[in-house]
């Protein structure tokens, strides 16, 4: 055992030379392996070849282990991937793992991967058809809305983005109009301009509604409802009028008990046989109603827990002050409670973004629906994956924008510095 | 004079539990009471409902001549005109000092926001910590919120002031600094009730002690009697060790 010394402060001028060098030769060898299909040590037995790169490098890794070296970036090193035997090996499998999946994903992205093209016949290369999402890209965005009023959508999100861009910019009081703009006059103005049927502006039915921008718009009139209603519900979870309570105790149960795509599917099946006959309400409508009350329960009880979590003094304070019972909940306890419970919010708003596509169930394709629908036109058969790996990364880039605005808004209202 | 405060008979439960048996208190206008006892007498109970954070369930409270009971409708009203200061402070987070002081005087009161932060920045100058208006209270040491709380109840301009052990949560070298600020709010006439285990700022301070225990009070005196000459055997054994 005494063979080679423990690595230790006197020898570190061999062993961290040996180590690192160890160490790169087995990532070299694995990425040499990896993005050139070619085994460096090929000359050795097949097996020990196979785990040679893992032997090298828990050999150097070990070496390499020496306590309080003085040396800052390897004391850094090893206190963070090399703390003992399992995290070097931890980290070689991870660093392993990383450069092995680099070329085949590299391959079906990009290098083996189709662009230029009209129809799945263009799409030659073993890597990913990406034609399939160029031609689609129309309905993916807009579902079956008529193309000749695309520019409609365009429009009432332009508007939208011109509008919440400019809001960071303006002074206080002018941002206090333009949220007041956006919450009450943006969303029935912007409905307006997508449905028509007035102002000389062709009708287009919902149905044709799709894509995209249907998600955008049941995700943004989801969220806009759901908010307040959930607070209201919070709110009455915890009032002392017995009726209040139980009302909302019940609504809040019911709809957490039940799962969403019940719920679109009563909404689009079930409701209208209660209707009187000759009524008639549109089916994103009630699609969008049902989403908002089902979300709406999920916040009450993310709010809820703000609110219990606020201390009993707050309450008291602000009663002892004069304030009535909405003064209290609108100027102290909600805007502590509703800061305490933002990843929470986050969270509810971001599974409702996800779970806009369930609204198949009822025949409206947003984003994920259109694709589904796209992939199983004859002339398409098996661009599943194209296509989801496509709506994945736009859900990924709206959830995670919601995220970081959630944290940035966090960081904004916190007052304990 | 006319009583500002009258409670006559007044019982509370909590559940089967009671923690006010038969109170009579009368306050006049700017008279100064000290209320004192061990722990669970029900001191703080007391004042709480004299601005009705608690309910009581017999007998009658009636503040600046409206009587508290469960149909009082205008129960902001009467906690407007009464300003209460507590143990934790209970100072707003998420405000500024500022905005704390002048949140309930342009809400409730409806005054201008510009005529509100004048009220606020002048109680603020009061307790000496108008330089820490703009900081937010997680900023403050102990003594400097619970001064920011007093000014915040001062700004409503009420006519009562309810203290509930205002030092008690503050280290000792800063229980001074807010003692100081009572004292002169005493000798600027306000009508105090304080609930406090600090002998010495009651000796300066106020007209009447009263000495409770176990819900009921044992003792009512002049302040100068209560010390001297203190009649229940209760009182003295409390006295003795709080001395």
């Amino acid at each position: 055992m005494n063979l080679i010394a423990k690595p230790s402060k006197e020898n570190i001028k061999t062993y961290v030379p040996i180590g690192l060098s160890l160490v790169s030769l087995s990532i070299l060898d694995v990425f040499v392996n990896a993005f050139f299909n070619f085994n460096l040590m090929a000359f050795l037995p097949s097996a020990l070849s196979y785990f040679l790169p893992l032997i090298l490098g828990f050999t150097g890794f070990y070496l390499i282990r020496i306590e309080f070296s003085g040396a800052r970036s390897l004391d850094i090193l090893n206190k963070n991937i090399n703390s003992n035997n399992f995290n070097a090996l931890l980290t070689l499998f991870t660093i392993f793992i990383i450069i092995k999946s680099i070329p085949p994903m590299l391959d079906w992205f990009i290098l083996d991967a189709n662009f230029v093209g009209n129809s799945k016949d263009d799409c030659t290369g073993d890597g990913a058809c990406w034609v399939f999402i160029k031609v689609w890209f129309n309905r993916f965005m807009y579902g079956l809305y008529p193309d000749a009023e695309q520019w409609r959508i365009n429009t009432a999100f332009l508007i939208l983005f011109a509008v919440v861009g400019a809001s960071f910019f303006v002074s206080e009081k002018l941002k206090k109009y333009f949220i007041l703009f956006l919450v009450f006059v943006f969303p029935f103005l912007g409905i307006k301009l997508i449905s028509g049927g007035s102002f000389g502006l062709e009708y287009v039915e919902s149905a044709a509604w799709g894509g995209l921008s249907l998600t955008f718009i049941i995700s943004a009139f989801a969220i806009l409802f759901c908010f307040p209603i959930g607070v209201i519900l919070a709110l009455g979870r915890r009032s002392s009028l017995p009726a209040i309570k139980y009302i909302s105790i019940g609504f809040i149960e019911l709809w957490r008990g039940v799962p969403l795509i019940t719920v679109l599917f009563m909404s689009a099946v079930m409701f209208p046989m209660f209707l009187p006959d000759g009524t008639f309400i549109d089916k994103l409508i009630r699609v969008l109603i049902a989403i908002t009350l089902f979300e709406a329960a999920y916040m009450a009880e993310v709010v809820r827990g703000g609110l219990q979590a606020l201390p009993k003094g707050q309450y008291e304070a602000a009663k002892s002050l004069g304030m009535g019972y909405w003064r209290m909940n609108a100027l102290i306890i909600l805007p502590q409670a509703l800061k305490l419970v933002i990843p929470g919010i986050a969270n509810t708003l971001l599974a409702l973004v996800k779970d806009t596509p369930l609204i198949f169930v009822v025949g409206l394709m947003e984003l994920a629906g259109m694709i589904g629908l796209a992939k199983t036109n004859p002339k398409w058969l098996g661009m599943a994956m194209e296509g989801y790996v496509f709506a994945g990364l736009v859900f990924w880039v709206i959830c995670y924008a919601m995220s970081r605005y959630s944290q940035n808004l966090e960081k904004k209202l916190s007052t304990e510095r | 004079m006319s009583k500002i405060i009258e409670l006559k008979n007044v019982n509370k439960w909590f559940d089967k539990f009671q923690v006010l048996k038969d109170i009579d208190l009368e306050v006049a206008p700017q008279e100064k009471i000290v209320i004192c006892g061990p722990s669970g007498s029900g001191k703080s109970t007391l004042i709480r409902c004299i601005n009705r954070l608690e309910e009581h369930q017999e007998g009658n409270i009636i503040v600046d001549g409206t009587e508290l009971s469960e149909s009082t409708k205008n129960i902001e009203k009467i906690r407007a005109e009464v300003g209460m200061v507590f143990q934790q402070f209970n100072l707003f987070p998420h405000l500024s000092i500022l905005d704390n002081c002048s949140l309930a005087p342009i809400w409730v009161k409806k005054l201008p926001k510009k005529q509100a932060e004048e009220i606020a920045m002048n109680n603020l100058k009061r307790v000496q910590i108008d330089d820490q208006a703009l900081k937010f209270p997680g900023q403050l040491s102990g003594g400097q919120q619970q001064r920011a709380a007093i000014a915040r109840a001062l700004c409503m301009e009420p006519k009562i002031m309810l203290f509930d052990e205002p030092t008690s949560a503050l280290d000792p070298e800063m229980i001074k600094e807010v003692l100081d600020v009572m004292v002169d709010l005493a000798k600027g006439g306000m009508t105090m009730i304080v609930v406090t285990h600090e002998m010495g700022f009651a000796k300066e301070v106020a007209d009447y002690m009263i000495f409770m225990d176990e819900g009921k009070i044992v003792e009512r005196a002049k302040t100068k009697e209560f010390f001297e000459n203190p009649k229940s055997d209760r009182t003295k054994l409390f006295l003795s060790q709080i001395l």
